[in-house]
């Protein structure tokens, strides 16, 4: 494919990225964000709705950052930043904390990933069978545990490959549970026909957006 | 009269065994018993098995104990870390062994231990490595693999304030693992920024119950960010 052919589109950027999921995320859900551009999502959920973020480390109710002379030193989220609390947030211990994660109790989790399958199966903790130190977090109890799992990523990896695939390369996180995609390139949900496309980014045709997919793409019926 | 506060660390580490299982509390950098970590490198055990969240970062606390070669094997979900170059070194070294485990079932693990739960089915880690070798079991209609409890035969927590005897609570986001470290274990040592007499503590505050404690020694140290 040349450059020239698609040189009329323009990708989501990530604020743009993350806006798009915020804007799709109804009133009351209770909500977890993956450490990278899935925590951006925070900052674009409309004003005057009420979402409630959940933080694996125990913090139900996780505000934004603190301006820098309101930092408490005890209040960090997953990913080890500063939060602050919202009226109404709550604290718990680890295992409380995964109860409502594994118990089915969060609407929804966005995770970044390195590979989804058509299928639904996600690939983001490790990038090797023999990884030197695989780190896995919470992202299992996370794929596995709520009640939806949406990604945030990047279309391609840096070299061009397609990260959405037939079958991840990769160790597996979870089998079949993601159920949208939102990339630089296009919205996608996964169904039981495989990736169906609900948006794409100005400019883009289905065509240009199907040569940068491993996965064959299905428009909604 | 019953009084688990210990006036030294020597009191509050005796007895400490080689080859123990220590459960950690702490994430990031807050809820970390620091000041028993440094207790523990100074008693002496070796040959240990530590179960945490993080493998240690910098050269200090989990990280200097695992560099004086005193940890057999880690237990932990996410043994990356700012700095990870102690366990990152050793273990390609094939000097420390390591167990990944997905956080919330680190966590189960620990409240299995501590209710006498011996083991329990979770869907995290089906149809991915974690389930290889596990028994697995479908359950209306959901494959579910079999993990077992965690016990430790230390516990070291890091609490906000705790009473003679032993009742805790904790600060924020400090509270994380440390609760299930002191349900979890046979010895459960605590470090307190603040004692309150018996009674100051409101019962409806109370986080961890003082029958899951067995000593506490006061630690003051004010605010983790410099750790």
């Amino acid at each position: 494919m040349s450059e020239t052919a698609v040189a009329s589109f323009k990708p989501f950027t990530r604020p743009q990225m993350a806006q798009r999921a915020a804007a799709d995320i109804p009133e009351g859900w209770y909500v977890n964000l993956g450490i990278g551009i899935p925590t951006l999502i925070s900052d674009y959920v409309p004003a005057g709705r009420e979402v409630i973020f959940h933080s694996e480390n125990g913090v139900l109710g996780m505000g934004p950052a603190p301006e820098k002379d309101k930092i408490e030193p005890w209040l960090i989220n997953a990913g080890k930043q500063y939060v602050t609390m919202l009226p109404g947030g709550s604290f718990c211990h680890h295992a409380d904390s995964f109860s409502m994660i594994r118990g089915g109790h969060l609407d929804l989790c966005v995770l970044g990933a390195f590979q989804v399958a058509d299928n639904g199966d996600i690939a983001n903790w490790a990038t090797s069978e023999n990884d030197t130190a695989p780190a896995v977090g919470g992202a299992m109890d996370l794929a596995a545990g709520a009640k939806r799992l949406w990604v945030l990523m990047e279309h391609t990896t840096k070299d061009g490959s397609s990260k959405l695939v037939t079958k991840c390369s990769y160790p597996l996180t979870a089998p079949g549970a993601v159920k949208r995609i939102y990339t630089n390139l296009a919205t996608i949900d996964v169904t039981d026909r495989g990736f169906v496309v609900l948006g794409m980014a100005p400019g883009l045709s289905l065509e240009d957006l199907q040569a940068r997919t491993d996965a064959k793409l299905h428009l909604p019926a | 009269m019953i009084n688990k506060i210990v006036q030294s660390m020597a009191d509050l580490m005796s007895g400490i065994k080689d080859g123990s299982v220590v459960l950690l509390g702490g994430f990031g950098s807050v809820g970390q018993p620091n000041a028993l970590i440094d207790g523990l490198i100074e008693q002496g055990a070796k040959d240990l098995v530590v179960a945490a969240n993080n493998a240690g970062a910098g050269h200090v606390g989990l990280a200097r104990l695992m560099e004086l070669n005193r940890v057999r094997k880690i237990i932990c979900s996410f043994p990356r870390s700012s700095d990870p170059v102690v366990f990152e070194t050793l273990y390609r070294a094939g000097k420390i062994e390591l167990e990944i485990v997905p956080q919330g079932t680190l966590a189960e693990r620990m409240r299995a231990a501590g209710a006498g739960v011996p083991a329990f089915f979770t869907a995290t880690g089906v149809g991915t490595k974690m389930a290889v070798g596990k028994e697995h079991r479908e359950i209306g209609g959901r494959t579910y693999i079999l993990e077992e409890w965690l016990k430790g035969d230390v516990g070291l927590v890091e609490a906000w304030e705790a009473d003679r005897w032993g009742n805790l609570t904790f600060k924020q986001s400090g509270r994380n693992f440390n609760p299930l470290c002191a349900m979890a274990s046979e010895l459960s040592l605590v470090q307190a920024q603040h004692i309150r007499e018996l009674g100051e503590i409101d019962p409806d505050h109370v986080v961890t119950p003082g029958i899951f404690v067995d000593r506490v020694l006061h630690v003051p140290y004010g605010d983790p960010s410099g750790f």
